[in-house]
């Protein structure tokens, strides 16, 4: 155990040390003007423009409202995602004429890039949150299907045929028996698909939006404000690595049997 | 035989279908199975061990010839027949206590009865007191125990073993063999198990099955009473010149 402890101990000063590594690096190149300011501010803009929108916000919307706003537009397409395609893959698993059907409508959509049906879906459900959520929704809801799908084929048979033998049967068997044998990689399909939707927040955000954070990186762009893109930029990388920590705390806690199945 | 007939089969053929051509795995088994029989089989590799198993379990169903249980057809699995597998099955998400009123549960039992049968059999199986551990906590002969329990539970008419102690060290499985030999005499239960050792399945069987591999099928059959035998402090059995002399002629059988 005091190996892990040390090897752990490695890993997070290497990962440290590259972060230094690549502040340093930008420092350098901005202290000695090697690139324009236009095109790479330097950590010293940066901090300063964050202070300025973290007082007086972007556009008259402060920081927390365009946070906020993003993190609403993920939380309610991810929750949608997972409350439908939990069921829908588990379902679509399990019997095989639900997959017939769901099946190829999802392995269909899901390598189109979002942008390209974002524009269908914007002509369908207007310019407004529903087609931006929309958007996210169908971004989250392929990873978590599709995981559920291979989830049930991949159930061991000694759990479904004890449960069998026990008595099991119908509900009894997909509720006590499927649903919680999957859950580990449902979690697994739920960090990557919220992921995913967050990817695709910039799309969402980058047509007739006034506020988030997508939106922010997208209107600093037109005027050329770099510092403020950097600032859109390491916010959302933050809150990314934040949100993914804390749905690992969750698996955790839900899924404490992961690994020993 | 004076007691009640349990299951029946007759002229049983299983066969797996495969790519390009079909594989017997059994051809024309007869069986009949007696309330409190311990039947023990034996065989080589591949025989069709696991597919009798699994025809008598209801995961299997048969090609040819027939299965009856109590009289019925079998259709597939149910609570009827308790199975525990070489590797514990245990649900990692359930608690052990958990894992034995599973059974039970399923049946609607009420929660008194529940409680009390759950604690009935762990207690039998001594493991009272891990009882709110998940499973995946306890050792490999720990889990089979729990596994054991589970199956009880349900108090099934036969209860199907493949190769309950396969995994285990050597001393652990002479003391799974002390618990399933007590709890057969307590509580009367017919028990089908499939071994591959053959001081197990003397220790243990009323019954021994031989089986042969192409044709898969029944060679030999030996009543043996070697279980009343057993030193009550060791275990194990008292070895004897009739006790070599079987497991020479079993030894035989299977060495083809
Ligand atoms: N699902 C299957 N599909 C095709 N062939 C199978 C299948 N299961 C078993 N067999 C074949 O049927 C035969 C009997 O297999 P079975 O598992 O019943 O043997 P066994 O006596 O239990 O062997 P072991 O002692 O190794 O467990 C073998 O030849 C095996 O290859
Ligand atoms: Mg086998």
């Amino acid at each position: 155990m005091q190996n892990k402890k040390d090897f752990n101990k490695n890993h997070r000063m290497l990962t440290l040390l590259t972060w230094a590594f690549i502040f340093l690096v930008w420092f350098i190149i901005t202290r000695f003007n090697l690139v324009s300011h236009l095109i790479v501010p330097s950590p010293g803009e940066v901090i300063q423009t964050f202070i300025a929108i973290v007082t007086d916000g972007y556009n008259g919307i402060s920081l927390w409202e365009h946070l906020g706003i993003s993190m609403l537009r993920l939380l309610i397409a991810s929750v949608l995602a997972i409350v439908t395609a939990v069921p829908l893959g588990l379902f679509s698993g399990y019997f095989s004429k639900v997959g017939a059907v769901v099946d190829s409508i999802v392995q269909f959509y899901r390598p189109l890039p979002p942008l390209a049906y974002y524009v269908a879906l914007i002509l369908w459900l207007g310019i407004d949150e529903s087609s931006k959520i929309t958007l996210l929704y169908l971004a989250a809801f392929a990873p978590i299907y599709i995981a559920c799908v291979a989830a049930v084929a991949n159930i061991r048979v000694e759990y479904l045929l004890s449960a069998k033998s026990l008595g099991a049967s119908g509900k009894d068997l997909f509720f006590q028996i499927v649903f919680p044998a999957c859950l580990p990689d449902i979690f697994t399909s739920i960090r990557t698909a919220v992921g995913v939707a967050y990817t695709t927040l910039v799309s969402a955000e980058m047509i007739a939006a006034t506020s988030g954070l997508g939106w922010m990186v997208i209107d600093a762009s037109r005027y050329l404000k770099s510092s403020v893109i950097f600032v859109g930029i390491i916010i959302m990388g933050i809150s990314g690595v934040l949100i993914d920590q804390g749905l690992k705390a969750l698996e955790k806690k839900i899924v404490f049997w992961k690994g020993y199945q | 035989m004076n007691n009640e007939l349990i299951i029946e089969i007759d002229n049983l053929t299983v066969d797996y279908p495969t790519e390009n051509e079909s594989v017997r795995a059994l051809d024309g088994v007869d069986l009949k199975i007696y309330q409190h029989d311990f039947i023990c089989v034996l065989g080589p590799s591949g025989c069709g061990k696991s597919t009798l198993l699994n025809v008598i379990a209801g995961f299997t169903l048969p090609s040819d010839g027939s299965f009856l249980m109590q009289g019925q057809p079998v259709a597939g699995p149910d609570s009827q027949r308790g199975v525990v597998f070489q590797s514990a099955s245990l649900y990692p998400w359930m608690s052990v206590r958990k894992n034995v009123e599973f059974g039970p549960k399923i049946k609607g039992l009420p929660a008194v009865e529940i409680n009390r049968i759950a604690s009935h059999y762990l207690d039998q199986v001594h493991l009272l007191e891990v009882a709110d551990q998940p499973p995946f906590q306890l050792s490999g002969g720990m889990k089979q125990r729990v596994a054991l329990a589970r199956a009880l539970a349900n108090e099934p008419a036969i209860l199907l073993l493949d190769e309950p102690f396969g995994a285990l060290d050597a001393l652990t499985r002479i003391h799974m063999r002390q618990l399933v030999r007590k709890i057969w005499q307590e509580d009367q239960n017919t028990i089908f198990m499939i071994t591959h050792d053959v001081d197990e399945a003397l220790s243990l069987g009323t019954r021994l099955l031989v089986m042969s591999k192409s044709p898969g099928t029944i060679i030999r059959e030996f009543s043996v009473a070697f279980c009343d035998r057993v030193d009550q402090r060791t275990g194990r059995v008292h070895v004897d010149a009739d006790y070599l002399a079987r497991r020479e002629e079993i030894l035989d059988l299977i060495d083809v």
